[in-house]
């Protein structure tokens, strides 16, 4: 067996600079591996197309009418915002699922032994969660005009209220990828994740405002960190009252990274 | 840095525990340089344990551990640079084809981009993969998998190589395959560290072997001194009662065959089979004991334990349930 490629010497250990520009060339790789995968699983593929389409059709044919008076703003404009950031939330899942498969697989230890950035590995996955969300958003968008979605402020209204969004699915992606370290294991990531989600998806602003809700309920609906994200990106895009929560998303979006992102490093250390 | 002639691996008192399990309870070995070195045991002796603390992926409890001279607890950046690892489950991304599983070790190895094109279009044709390399990994056969797990531990044409039973789970043609290459790599100067359950796999490709049980290693040497201790055949009798089987390990002893009873079967190692085994029947005949039946085979890991600790590979062996000592080529 012939072993033609020519001998090249080791590369020198990085240092400095060097460091930081290898961090960088790995998480590329990570991210584009990632997202060869996203393409390539048809569970994942179908979750980050077909399903934000179907949500918007749904919610705007069947519940838009029961609802769409109470916005005060035509469904459609109130629910597209509501549909991104509810996207960016369950897409944080693909974080855990995704990491929990490599612990499973044997995949990280082999990363383990290369001589990679540790930290491209959690890069490389939540920035493909960022790539993933950008493409969903997009298409929303996209049909969401289709059927009569119309941006009320400006453009830079509707890219703030975007990249707001995406954000905040950067920031749950570090919490996701610390549930996803810590079970193992890509169902019961799955199984773990999805109860934390659905509360804080369907209990909030997303799709209905507060005040069709129970009352005792309202206080949370109003005020938990996925309804102040949707709240902000309305007040971006459709011009409603700010009432601060373009702030207090903002805050929300630092304090998460801050408590998660330490978390998650700390897991995927004890990972193996 | 090391010189030509210092150990490729140097292992020194290494220890590992986890909770109550001692992995490693101070092993010690050297690896020369350009030889394949093979760690012989059964499952739970301490092996991957070893191979993980050598590749970094571990950090030991105690000892020292260099791969070419850089300690792979101070500094484990140099070791990663020099290494390449096939670890016992197949560590490949399932969703990646095959080149793109290759190509994303390359770059992750830091190793310059067309050079790793050219790399693992090689890799693919050495492995018989080309036909695959554009196809998702999760369309592979294990076999087939396990081939691609070797060849991304080869990508970056690392000098050190681990290799953690690289045979499990392939087919005779593919495991031949792989015993060349990993002999051309090291005509080439690669170091290799392979792990193995299996006797003869150890016997064909390794200059040294140390046998490690319970995280001991427990004897080492050159396969022709392992064997010498051992004998290159076993002859097992199979008597119909325990006390029969007494009667024969007397009358075998008395013909300086060292025959071992266990139950109402008996195992005499030996050097020169045919010859012994014709001895052996004529003085069983004279004593008047029919074997019920007759075996005779190459020492198989069970026989290497059973010789060096007095206990089996596995615990709880089941007569016949053992894994059979693949019969290859020349014996």
């Amino acid at each position: 067996m012939s072993q033609a490629a020519v001998a090249i010497p080791i590369p020198a250990e990085r240092q400095g600079w060097s460091r930081f520009t290898g961090f960088v060339a790995d998480s590329v790789a990570m991210l584009t591996r990632n997202i060869i995968t996203l393409r390539r699983v048809p569970q994942l593929l179908v979750f980050s197309t077909i399903q934000p389409v179907i949500f918007v059709l749904l919610f705007v044919y069947v519940f838009g009418g029961a609802v769409g008076n109470a916005t005060g703003l035509p469904y459609i404009d109130f629910l597209v915002p509501g549909i991104f950031v509810q996207m960016s939330v369950f897409g944080a899942m693909g974080t855990a699922i995704g990491l929990a498969s490599d612990v499973k697989s044997g995949l990280l230890e082999r990363f383990h032994a290369l001589p990679m950035a540790r930290s491209a590995v959690l890069a490389g996955r939540t920035s493909a969660d960022v790539v993933r969300n950008v493409f969903v958003i997009l298409l929303v968008s996209g049909v969401a005009m289709l059927i009569g979605f119309r941006v009320q402020t400006n453009v830079f209204g509707y890219v703030g209220g975007i990249a707001l969004v995406l954000l905040f699915g950067y920031a749950l992606s570090w919490v996701f990828a610390g549930v996803g370290l810590a079970v193992k294991d890509p169902e019961t990531a799955q199984a773990a994740a999805f109860p934390i989600m659905a509360p804080l998806v369907f209990a909030s602003t997303v799709f209905v405002p507060a005040n069709l809700m129970a009352p005792w309920l309202q206080p949370f609906a109003e005020h938990q960190p996925v309804s102040v994200v949707a709240s902000a990106a309305r007040a971006l895009m459709l011009g409603t009252p700010n009432n601060g929560y373009v702030l207090q998303a903002l805050l929300w979006i630092v304090g998460i990274i801050a408590v998660a992102a330490p978390l998650a490093v700390r897991r995927f250390r004890q990972a193996i | 840095m090391s010189n030509a002639n210092d150990p490729a691996i140097a292992v020194r008192g290494l220890q590992k525990r986890f909770g109550d399990l001692e992995a490693l309870a101070g092993i010690d070995f050297e690896v020369a340089p350009a030889t394949v070195f093979g760690l012989l045991g059964p499952n739970g002796a301490g092996k991957t344990t070893a191979v993980r603390i050598l590749t970094t992926i571990l950090e030991p409890d105690g000892g020292t551990a260099e791969v070419l001279g850089f300690d792979v607890v101070r500094d484990p950046e140099r070791v990663r640079l020099r290494i390449g690892l096939a670890g016992q489950a197949a560590t490949v991304d399932p969703n990646l084809t095959g080149r793109e599983n290759l190509r994303l070790v390359g770059r992750l190895s830091q190793r310059p981009r067309p050079w790793i094109e050219q790399r693992a279009a090689e890799l693919l044709e050495n492995f018989d993969l080309t036909q695959a390399a554009d196809r998702p990994i999760r369309t592979y056969s294990g076999g087939m998998r396990r081939r691609l797990d070797v060849a991304a531990a080869l990508v970056g044409r690392p000098p050190v190589l681990f290799l953690d039973e690289p045979t499990t789970g392939l087919d005779l043609p593919s495991r031949n395959t792989l015993w060349d290459t990993i002999r051309d790599l090291v005509a080439e100067g690669t170091t290799v560290l392979l792990t193995t359950q299996y006797l003869e796999e150890a016997d064909r490709l390794a200059e040294q072997i140390a046998v490690v049980d319970l995280g001991r290693v427990i004897a080492e040497g050159t396969p022709a001194r392992l064997k010498a201790q051992l004998g290159s055949t076993v002859i097992e009798f199979a008597m119909s009662d325990e006390m029969d089987a007494e009667r024969a390990v007397g009358a075998l002893s008395r013909q300086r065959a060292e025959a071992e009873r266990e139950g109402s079967t008996i195992r005499v190692p030996t050097t020169e089979g045919p010859r012994s085994l014709m001895e052996m029947l004529r003085t069983l005949d004279a004593e008047g004991l029919y074997p019920s039946s007759l075996t005779v085979r190459e020492p198989s890991l069970d026989d290497v334990f059973l010789r060096l600790t007095g206990h089996h590979a596995e615990p709880a062996v089941e007569a016949g349930s053992e894994q059979p000592v693949p019969v290859g080529g020349a014996a």
